[in-house]
């Protein structure tokens, strides 16, 4: 199944966060990632929702999130038109043996070390999923000791922004 | 500066604004300061109900037959929790509710304080909307916008749930002018295309169905169907939530749908080539296994609810709309349709609905050993009371009974508990209806199992003058699902048997309640024993029918099953084609 990335734009108010965690669980869908913050303006939160399902149940998603009270404004990602990126940390271990070769993969990743001790290091990295997963495949064979990762935060590529009227609402009926 | 009034004054105050004419509740703890100011308000009643779910759903029966917001309130705790039952059933069948709860006081929250249980938290899968009210001041805002929100668009509960500290403090009591809810917008107002399409989709199809539910009432769209009914000629069926919402007089009308619909009706949509789908939502228990159900159908789906359309059937044309302005439109459009020429000839079709009709009416099996029949008694309470009567149901064989066989002519006379199905639903729904139209006749016709639901608010009729009559089909068992047992666990009576035609004694228990009881169990005897209830309005009267045990309803989809292999009596299938084609 295709994978949909939903950025949702909600009143901050306490519990709208369960409220849409609920309302994924009640209808029996599988949230895969999930990033809540602030925004540009005052009182209003915005959500990278990615999702794993079909397009009949992105349909009903979407419709039922719309119902909510507190949800504002829905808009679908599709993958060419948008900018996506998470954030991971990994301790690998990293020996005097093996140090160097650890550095080298972070440097071509673009990735960055925070944290050293004497037998590990703790790697911080951003990107698109693909490029966090090709880093873990090169990591692992040193032993990676902790990974962590945030939800994928995502934002339309252009000028335009979600309050925009001209990008596709993803609340398709008449 | 105004003067400084209580959170519970807002409360009262706010109620009145919205013209709140009756509240059903019982106090406690954390609600209690509401009590107070509520005492002196001089156009809020509030009537003490014995449970809390019979609030809820007198709540539910004064929403269903005025079309108002009925309003329920409890206390923290197992006072709110008792109304979740009637929350999940109005957020099933879209009846506009308000639940007023006390909440523990703002500290306490989250400490699993005395009677603290997470209402909000709760019921937010069950309600269109809740509130956390923490703040007096902010308890006015609350109250409007839930007053809103159940009421427009698609109609459903609205809990506002405020902390007994923000009922105690003081605030100025500011009514706001405007409702802010940016992410509230219903479409009330149809796409004009998508109008025209749907009216040109109308007149060129063969075999048309006009397939109504709920929806129809809650719009008050009934006339506006007749309408486009008598336009167009085309048949219709009222789903069980749709029952009333066209009359079962009418010659166009074919009927209940579904699990338990006429052999017409089902027929009907299941031979269609356009369903004309206003307000329902193509439930399993109307559509059988889905992908056997009107495979030949296009489907036209209007309904405020966008999220219905295309749940279960995708729609060919979908229009978000309220239903009413949506047949407001609709009718001048197959108006200029049929004057420039456009029309199919429904002949055929009617003969094939006609031969169905006739040749598979709903009936019954009397009896020969002299015991009664409980179609009989429903058939007879329907003709003797009449279309201008109430009637509220209970859940199972008595309720399929009471919406094939009491005959509805008007809209909102017809109270049951579609969606969610809630035994216990008919005694307090007919004491909400019986309040919120005090000049009709209000008829509880429930079953043995369900009556010892939620027969305790016959105190609260008979104590608040709330004259309901209830009939009450008692076959001594767990009826429907005993049906289950005889066709599919062959005949192994599992927990069915309630005995009740010996425990409790139902007239004795009438005459507790303070309540007129009567018995019945003789075909002779069903008339004047109705009429004899219908004479009687300075109490409750309770009807014991003591039916026998083995009638089935029928016919029958077995679930699971398509709605061609429809049974209208047991091992006994319809044949579809005309003996003439």
């Amino acid at each position: 199944m295709p994978r949909h990335t939903l950025s949702v734009l909600v009143q901050d108010q306490p519990g709208v966060l369960a409220r849409i965690s609920a309302l994924f669980a009640r209808r029996g869908y599988n949230i895969e990632s999930l990033a809540v913050g602030t925004t540009e303006t005052e009182g209003h939160s915005r959500m990278t929702i990615v999702i794993d399902v079909d397009e009949h149940a992105l349909e009903q998603i979407t419709k039922q999130l719309n119902k909510l009270i507190n949800v504002l404004k829905i808009v679908e990602f599709d993958d060419e038109s948008v900018v996506a990126r998470e954030l991971m940390l990994i301790k690998v271990r990293a020996d005097e043996s093996s140090r160097a070769a650890v550095l080298q993969v972070v440097e071509l990743f673009r990735a960055k070390v925070v944290d050293v001790a004497n037998d590990a290091v703790t790697v911080e990295a951003t990107g698109s999923r693909e490029k966090l997963e090709a880093l873990l495949e090169v990591l692992q064979p040193h032993g990676i000791k902790e990974i962590v990762q945030s939800g994928v935060v995502a934002l339309a590529r252009g000028s335009r922004a979600m309050g925009d009227r001209s990008l596709r609402s993803a609340d398709r009926t008449a | 500066m105004a003067e400084k009034i209580t959170g519970a004054e807002s409360l009262v105050r706010s109620l009145e604004n919205v013209n709140v004419e009756v509240v059903f509740g019982i106090p406690g703890g954390a609600i209690l300061p509401a009590y107070d100011p509520l005492m002196d308000s001089k156009s809020v009643r509030h009537i003490l109900v014995r449970h809390e779910q019979g609030a809820g759903h007198a709540a539910e029966g004064y929403a269903a037959a005025t079309g108002r917001v009925g309003v329920c309130m409890a206390t923290s705790g197992p006072g709110a929790t008792n109304l979740v039952t009637p929350i999940a059933d109005a957020h099933m069948d879209s009846v506009p509710m308000v639940a007023i709860t006390g909440q523990v006081p703002g500290p306490a929250i989250g400490t699993d304080a005395f009677q603290e249980a997470d209402i909000r938290g709760i019921t937010m899968p069950i309600t269109k909307h809740n509130y956390l009210v923490r703040d007096p001041a902010d308890i006015p805002r609350a109250i409007k916008e839930a007053f809103h929100l159940a009421s427009t668009g698609r109609p459903g509960p609205v809990l506002v749930d405020i902390t007994k500290d923000a009922l105690q403090a003081r605030s100025e009591f500011v009514w706001p002018d405007t409702i802010d809810l940016p992410g509230y917008k219903p479409t009330t107002k149809p796409h004009g295309r998508q109008i025209k399409e749907a009216a040109r989709m109308i007149v060129e199809a063969k075999r048309p169905v006009l397939y109504v539910g709920g929806g129809v009432i809650r719009a008050r769209a009934s006339k506006e169907l007749r309408q486009l009914a008598e336009l167009t000629g085309i048949p219709v069926v009222t789903t069980l939530m749709a029952r009333g919402a066209f009359p079962d007089s009418h010659t166009l009308h074919m009927g209940m749908p579904g699990m338990h619909g006429t052999v017409g009706a089902v027929g009907a949509l299941q031979q269609s080539d356009l369903l004309i789908t206003l307000g329902a939502r193509f439930d399993d228990r109307v559509t059988g296994r889905l992908d056997s159900f009107a495979q030949k159908a296009k489907v036209i789906h209007i309904d405020i609810d966008p999220a219905e359309i295309g749940k279960n059937r995708i729609a060919d044309i979908p229009i978000v709309a309220d239903v009413r302005e949506a047949l407001i439109q609709l009718i001048p459009a197959v108006t200029a349709e049929f004057d420039a020429h456009n029309r199919e000839d429904l002949t055929d079709w009617w003969r094939t609905l006609n031969h169905w009709r006739e040749t598979y009416p709903l009936g019954y099996d009397i009896p020969t050993d002299g015991t009664l029949s409980p179609q009989y008694v429903i058939e007879r309470l329907g003709k003797i009371s009449g279309p201008d009567s109430i009637y509220a149901s209970g859940v199972g064989q008595h309720q399929m009974w009471a919406a094939q066989f009491v005959g509805y002519e008007n809209p909102n006379t017809w109270l049951n508990s579609g969606g969610l199905g809630t035994m216990g639903y008919s005694v307090p729904a007919a004491m909400g209806a019986k309040v919120g139209c005090p000049d009709k006749t209000v008829w509880a016709i429930d079953g043995d199992g369900c009556f010892q639901m939620t027969n305790q608010e016959l105190a609260t009729c008979t104590i608040n003058n709330i004259p309901i009559k209830v009939a009450l089909i008692n076959n001594s068992s767990l009826g429907m699902v005993r049906q289950w047992q005889t066709l599919f666990y062959n005949e192994r009576y599992s927990n069915t048997d309630l005995h009740s035609h010996t425990f409790p004694d139902f007239v004795k228990l009438a005459d507790a309640y303070g309540c007129l009881g009567l018995r019945c169990d003789r075909p002779e005897d069903v008339d004047k024993t109705i009429e004899k209830a219908l004479s009687t309005n300075d109490v409750p009267v309770v009807i014991d029918f003591q039916v026998h045990r083995d009638a089935m309803v029928w016919p029958m989809v077995a679930a699971g099953t398509g709605n061609d292999e429809i049974s209208f009596a047991r091992d006994l299938a319809p044949k579809w084609e005309r003996e003439d084609d």
